[in-house]
């Protein structure tokens, strides 16, 4: 057999064990498996914890979460926390948390594939996914915060019988622009990845209910020599402008922080400090998605300890350096000598009203992330899947103790309030956790939940110049 | 059978074999084939013979398209039909449509990327000849197909099928057109 010999002249060309990468596949059996290994979840019966799951979130998403929007909407803004001098409350909080969560899934699915890393092929798909649901969730709590959503079209610049349009040189403008761009292109880049894989589900179809909706979303792709050549090319653009995004929207919701005069907020590190932030958090996020899914759905071979570990390891790069944009925040806010820079700071871990969600966020984000230096505890998946947990909730109040903490005490001591969020706040948290993971597990059923063709063509049976995948042997 | 020839159609088994056939079709002087594969092989566009992608420069011509129609909005907005002032700021300035303009420049240019994708490609389409085939069905599995159209001047139903088959390719079967 030709292809035994292969093999074993693979085994002589391959490095000393000690500098073999880890491969991308474990336990790899050919493009066939592959491929029925990959679509299995999507053909499958739906089994019993996608239900246990489905179903609270179905619940949150479904009843709690118009319930909360519903209340608000026809109330105001008033049903909330939020009133002075907090004007800014968990809406905000959880706008910006939202977004953060989004970060890392464009940085994992885009960065990482111009980077060539071949691991992200695993995960990007899982990580787009979230990016997607995530930028929902976030893009509507500014359209509710507005106090009167009916009147959401003034933010874009529609003609009108008033005569007037958006006042575009306020950031509060750019993120209307920004966070609409985020979900629209990255749901773009999230579908167009998917249109090969559309193809393989198509071909792969038993009824023709199935066969019908997916040569519809697949839109008669054949995997032609010419097709895959400009697929290519515009897969590597959007990767372009995706990055671009992952640098972008946070900044911007950064803007609306820094230019307001408010100590705490007014420092010209925001726009850095949120990008870092946002990918932090969502590394946290996707964590916890990689390790249950990966058990849940059987796909212990696919994402590998190695491609974990590696996740793991950018939590740890990207917590580190939100650590340093803490170090330089205290710094600055004592260099800077101005008297309620040094307060707000000083109270962020010595006040009387906050404190401890100053202490769980240095806690958790300087104190947990360090745990992930360890080659035991990166390999850990309990541990780990706590750690995922702990970040997301570091990372909540860290964007709690900015803006409350910021905004409850200000210049004037007559001015000072608290804050403290009502049912209804924490009804939509929990209705947008809900609808998240509700979209979130209807895609894990449905969709291709791993990138089929991208995973085939980086196993070295894709590889025309490797000799699983074909090569004469002594090289090409 | 009244239906017309669409092509011949030939399996391989591995990407360096498709590779290694596709070369070879193309010294045998063939023109109009094309090859079908789950998954972008590399070294198929040299192969092929293909140049850089179109999709760039539509990506590149709605991006800019939509960079400078943002800042031209932004001047009518603020500056010609509704003039505000706002702290005291000029009307209009490069730095305050940056960023609106730099934002929707992403927005045009992905939109660019996947139209000019679909668009250069001919989807979406309903029909194609070869997604009649059952083995075809193949081709988003794990085999790499290689077809040769009936209307390449060089066609010949059984030279072709000859050259097919002394390249390495199995099941080399005739693709109807069904139009």
């Amino acid at each position: 057999m030709s292809e035994i010999a292969n093999i074993e002249e693979l085994k002589r060309l391959a490095p000393p064990a000690e500098l073999r990468r880890a491969p991308v596949i474990e336990g790899n059996q050919g493009l066939g498996w592959l491929t029925d290994k990959l679509s299995a979840f999507a053909e499958a019966k739906v089994p019993l914890w996608w239900w246990i799951a489905f179903l609270p979130a179905a619940f949150a998403a479904t009843v709690i979460f118009p319930v909360c929007l519903f209340y608000q909407v026809f109330t105001g803004v008033g049903v909330w926390g939020n009133n002075h001098p907090d004007m800014w409350g968990w809406d905000i909080v959880n706008f910006i948390w939202w977004v953060g969560v989004a970060h890392a899934g464009t940085l994992i699915s885009a960065m990482l594939f111009l980077t060539r890393q071949h691991w992200r092929t695993t995960i990007g798909r899982m990580a787009e996914a979230m990016t997607v649901f995530s930028v929902a969730m976030a893009g509507l709590y500014p359209a509710i915060h507005v106090g009167r959503a009916w009147f959401d079209w003034f933010m874009f610049p529609i003609p009108n019988s008033n005569g007037n349009w958006p006042q575009f040189k306020s950031p509060l403008m750019w993120d209307v622009f920004a966070v609409n761009t985020y979900l629209m292109v990255s749901s773009l880049f999230w579908f167009m990845g998917m249109i090969p894989d559309f193809a393989v589900l198509r071909d792969r179809s038993k009824t023709r209910v199935r066969r019908a909706i997916f040569s519809f979303l697949a839109m008669g792709w054949t995997g032609s020599a010419w097709q895959w050549h400009n697929y290519e090319k515009a897969y590597v653009v959007l990767c372009g402008l995706c990055t671009l995004l992952v640098f972008t929207v946070s900044s911007i919701v950064g803007l609306d922080f820094c230019t307001a005069q408010i100590a705490g907020w007014h420092a010209t590190i925001f726009p850095l400090y949120f990008v870092l932030g946002a990918v932090f958090c969502g590394f946290g996020m996707m964590l916890l998605l990689l390790i249950s899914l990966r058990k849940l759905c059987h796909l212990e071979n696919i994402i590998t300890l190695s491609h974990i570990e590696t996740v793991a390891k950018l939590t740890l790069v990207s917590g580190l350096l939100i650590d340093y944009v803490y170090a330089m925040e205290f710094f600055v806010a004592w260099y800077s000598g101005d008297p309620y820079e040094r307060w707000v700071f000083s109270h962020r871990l010595f006040g009387h009203t906050y404190m401890a969600f100053g202490c769980v966020m240095y806690g958790v984000n300087i104190g947990v992330t360090q745990l992930l230096w360890f080659k035991k505890v990166r390999q850990n998946l309990k541990l780990l899947f706590i750690i995922g947990l702990l970040i997301n909730l570091g990372m909540w109040t860290e964007r709690f103790v900015i803006v409350v903490g910021s905004l409850y005490q200000d210049f004037l001591p007559a001015n000072w309030g608290k804050y403290v969020p009502t049912r209804w706040d924490v009804g939509l948290y929990i209705g947008t956790l809900g609808a998240f993971f509700m979209l979130y597990l209807l895609f894990v059923k449905f969709l291709p939940v791993i990138a089929i063709s991208e995973v085939k063509g980086a196993t070295p049976q894709g590889d025309p110049h490797h000799p699983l995948g074909g090569a004469p042997k002594g090289g090409h | 059978m009244s239906e017309k020839v669409y092509g011949l159609m030939a399996e391989f088994d591995s990407p360096g074999a498709v590779l290694r056939a596709a070369q070879a079709v193309r010294g045998a002087g063939y023109r109009r084939w094309d090859v079908f594969t789950p998954f972008p092989i590399h070294g198929l566009d040299q192969v092929m013979g293909y140049k850089n992608s179109l999709v760039g420069w539509v990506s590149l011509a709605l991006g800019a398209g939509a960079f400078l129609s943002v800042v031209g909005l932004l001047w009518y907005c603020n500056a010609f039909d509704y003039p505000l002032i706002v702290g005291g700021k000029p009307m209009f300035s490069p730095p305050m449509t940056f960023v609106p303009a730099y934002i929707l420049m992403i927005m045009g240019a992905a939109f660019g990327a996947l139209l000019g994708m679909l668009a250069i490609n001919q989807l979406p389409r309903l029909h194609h000849p070869l997604l009649f085939k059952p083995r075809f069905e193949l081709a988003t599995h794990d085999k790499f197909i290689l077809v040769i159209g009936a209307n390449d001047l060089k066609f010949c139903a059984t030279e072709t099928r000859k050259l097919l088959e002394a390249i390495g390719g199995v099941n080399v079967d005739i693709v109807e057109d069904r139009e």
